[in-house]
């Protein structure tokens, strides 16, 4: 990867950042796409799981459709064209280049909103919100609910640096960001997040900066003591929980038993050498998250059927930027870094709104949301959707920011 | 790959079989070793990892060392002159073909042996046991001492059929040992085996077909269940621990906490292990990261460093999982199987239990005993990790020398 990068004291003003925030755009070389290409198609391939369904893992049929689509008609460099269309930065926090896409609204008193990705994703998960927030009178909104808009990727994930040395967990990423948000001149600022997102958004919360106003989560990994207890014991489940509750335990136990993707990322994730080497074997990991986008991503590249606003091109668009970047190691990483648990009562007093998923992996009861985020603004329980929200119901997902945030302005 | 096979009666009859057994051949071509050391020199790296230790899994600067020996000086076609040398054969049983080396003993009275390797073993961890098995005489035995040798590879391994449908458990796959003994005119043989071999020959111990006189196992499944379920929950040694047992306690619970990532993805995800079929290093890593003790030997190998294998006995399985294409066909036994590793499992038959310091949990006597009611012969050794055969070869003979001498 080649990226066009200057220090511009001008480009840095016109953003409103300091100077040392360099102009950033993405370009690829040619050679790049045509290695991945010619992997792609030399692809050696295991035979046909021995079963008919998703219970061994992400099945031929579909590697093999992603691949062929990959190879031939996919072309990267309409996204990368997307990418290009909104100002992108760099500028070096605690030691590290953080990439992010700043964009601002014309309109004076937006709100400044920091926007956090997960893995396995990537600002290209955020791309279809920048607009309906940044420009609410074009989507459908009012002028009062504009937001000026930062898309930072996260370290060792896109274009952002690679740690050398251990120490860059969601802690010190939700430090960076405050970082970056002050660096910009925003004094008050929202944050947003899911999956990893989420934790950095919660953990941001937890440290609570005065400059942060509130934070919406779509996934809010809220949790009492007792449950997080009992889930990482693999006991049963504490006496008195109510329907919803024991839905969401249940939801919880399943995942604790099938994450063995997490599980390995958090052991040893140096080991993951395919990942860097093999296109398919990327890509398949990547599709491997959760059982309810799985089988959305099997039916929109088998069947043809569509996944709310995500497209095969998305889908690729994303696990493209993981390959060129070469990140699939580094992003990895992120599991060993966190030591803290994944259902947890975060006791966060900054005010929280929280949208709640159907296909999220788990659906967080009221009950629970409510103790986690003592100043609860917000909640909703959304028709549809799932973990990659704002990738796949952009409208519902901007709506709820818009919603959720009405309070703070 | 192909393999040459025929149905050849003198054949069977030379090797004291029946029919339906067929010989076996394997023949690489020339082009499939040069695509290999391709692909290996066209590897694209992750960065370094962020510690500079192994916590983090496979080091690059080790699998880098193996590469760089793996695309350039290493020879396929010695280990395959050394297995050529041996008789194969191929038999298909319950509907798959099963690949299997079958050695006779000169010495009349030798005792019937199967040896079954385990994940990430094959044929190739046994090469170094045959002779001295199955020609005592010649390695310091005597001719009481002699083994008729059967080493078959497991289903979805090496030579033998790849499964296209589930249920090729151990539990079926101890069946078709018996089925194999008898098919090869043994009426009274004994079982050896190691990591799944282990959990097969304990299967088989359970099962005890006909003829089966004992199993000798160098990974006991013999970890008191209630131990076995505190270490795997992480919980302190319960007290009452005596200092062996409580090593042995902290050993597996390491491994447990530590290094069963990739037994989880197999166990739950081995369709999502594309990169292990597509891309030799990553192959290669996701074999050495099997244990952190025998990973820190094969570090130390590819460092200069004088272990129980060479760099070759190392890059001769992996090339051999590259070349056969198993690697993901293999990795579904861990799918297969629901019970335990390393709790006891009702084996009542005699058994001969070989233990080596670096294994996944060194097995005490005491346990051994508990989980054994017929104990025919126990020993702790001094050095040795997970893969016996493959590294401590003379301490795993004796010991099937030793332990089985009162079964004869």
């Amino acid at each position: 990867m080649t990226a066009k990068t200057e220090t511009l004291r001008d480009a840095a003003r016109k953003t409103g950042g300091g100077s040392d925030i360099r102009p950033f755009q993405v370009s690829f070389p040619e050679a790049d796409l045509t290695d991945l290409r010619r992997r792609i198609k030399a692809t050696r391939w295991p035979e046909q799981e021995t079963v008919a369904d998703f219970s061994q893992g992400v099945q031929l049929a579909l590697t093999r459709k992603v691949a062929q689509y990959w190879a031939t008609d996919y072309d990267w460099r309409k996204v990368e064209a997307k990418l290009n269309s909104y100002p992108n930065f760099l500028t070096e926090i605690d030691g590290l280049d953080i990439h992010f896409m700043h964009i601002r609204s014309k309109h004076e008193n937006a709100l400044p909103l920091i926007v956090t990705h997960g893995w396995p994703g990537s600002p290209i998960e955020q791309l279809k919100i920048i607009d309906p927030l940044t420009n609410p009178t074009a989507h459908g909104g009012s002028a009062s609910d504009a937001f000026h808009v930062v898309i930072p990727s996260m370290a060792g994930y896109g274009f952002s640096g690679k740690p050398t040395t251990p120490g860059w967990d969601p802690a010190r990423m939700a430090r960076a960001w405050v970082e970056l948000m002050k660096r910009l001149g925003y004094n008050r600022f929202a944050a947003q997040g899911g999956d990893w997102g989420g934790f950095v958004t919660n953990l941001m919360a937890q440290q609570a900066p005065p400059e942060l106003i509130g934070i919406h989560v779509n996934f809010s990994g809220a949790a009492p003591p007792d449950v997080a207890k009992a889930l990482q014991s693999g006991g049963p489940p504490p006496a008195g929980l109510s329907a919803e509750e024991q839905r969401a335990y249940d939801q919880m136990a399943f995942l604790y038993q099938h994450v063995p993707t997490q599980i390995m990322m958090a052991a040893h994730p140096q080991t993951l050498y395919g990942l860097a080497d093999s296109p398919v074997a990327l890509a398949a990991w990547m599709i491997d998250h959760d059982v309810a986008s799985y089988g959305h991503i099997v039916k929109l590249f088998v069947d043809g059927e569509p996944y709310g606003d995500l497209t095969r091109d998305d889908i690729l668009d994303n696990i493209t930027l993981s390959w060129l970047t070469n990140t699939g190691v580094s992003s990895a990483r992120l599991y060993v870094e966190y030591k803290g648990a994944f259902f947890n009562d975060y006791k966060i007093s900054v005010p929280a709104a929280v949208s709640v998923f159907p296909e999220e992996v788990y659906q967080a009861p009221r009950s629970w949301t409510e103790r986690s985020y003592r100043n609860l603004i917000h909640f909703n329980e959304l028709p549809k959707g799932g973990h990659f929200a704002a990738w796949e119901q952009p409208q519902l997902f901007v709506n709820e920011l818009r919603v959720g945030f009405k309070s703070l302005r | 790959m192909t393999a040459k096979t025929e149905t050849m009666t003198d054949v069977a009859r030379e090797a004291g079989t029946s029919p339906g057994i067929r010989r076996f051949q394997m023949n690489i071509p020339e082009a499939e070793l040069v695509e290999l050391r391709r692909r290996i020199k066209a590897t694209r790296w992750p960065e370094k990892e962020v510690v500079a230790d192994d916590t983090q899994g496979v080091q690059l600067a080790t699998i880098q060392k193996l590469a760089s020996y793996w695309g350039s000086e290493y020879d396929w076609r010695k280990v395959e002159a050394r297995l050529k040398a041996l008789p194969h054969f191929i038999t298909e049983i319950d509907g798959l073909d099963i690949h299997f080396i079958h050695v006779k003993s000169k010495e009349k009275d030798a005792l019937p042996l199967i040896v079954t390797h385990g994940w990430p073993g094959s044929i190739i961890e046994q090469l170094k046991i045959i002779e001295p098995l199955t020609n005592p005489t010649a390695h310091g035995g005597s001719a009481a001492d002699a083994f008729d040798v059967v080493i078959p590879s497991m289903p979805g391994y090496g030579f033998s059929g790849k499964p296209t449908t589930n249920g090729w458990s151990p539990e079926r796959i101890a069946r078709a040992w018996a089925t194999l003994m008898e098919r090869l005119g043994y009426q009274r043989y004994v079982a050896q085996g190691g990591d799944w071999g282990a959990v097969i020959v304990d299967t088989m111990g359970v099962q005890a077909p006909p003829g089966l006189l004992g199993i000798h196992t160098n990974m006991a499944g013999a970890i008191p269940a209630e131990l076995n379920a505190a270490a795997f929950a992480g919980a302190e040694p319960p007290p009452g621990l005596d200092e062996e047992e409580k090593r042995s306690f902290e050993h597996v619970s390491f491994f447990y906490k530590h290094g069963l990532g990739y037994a989880l993805e197999m166990g739950n995800r081995p369709q999502t292990l594309y990169g292990i079929e597509d891309s030799p290093v990553g192959l290669a890593a996701w074999i050495i990261d099997h244990d952190i003790w025998t990973y820190r030997q094969i570090a130390r190998v590819f460092d200069g460093g004088t272990e129980g294998f060479t760099r070759d006995d190392i890059l001769d399985n992996i090339t051999l999982y590259w070349l056969t294409k198993t690697g993901v066909s293999s990795a579904r036994l861990y799918w297969e199987y629901h019970g335990a590793f390393f709790a006891p499992k009702g084996v009542k038959i005699p058994v001969v239990v070989s233990a080596f310091p670096e294994e996944i949990c060194p097995i005490p006597r005491k346990w051994a005993e508990q989980a054994y009611p017929k104990l025919a012969y126990y020993k702790r050794h001094p050095a040795g990790a997970h893969f016996a055969a493959f590294e401590q070869p003379q301490a795993l003979v004796d010991d099937s020398r030793a332990g089985f001498r009162s079964l004869r």
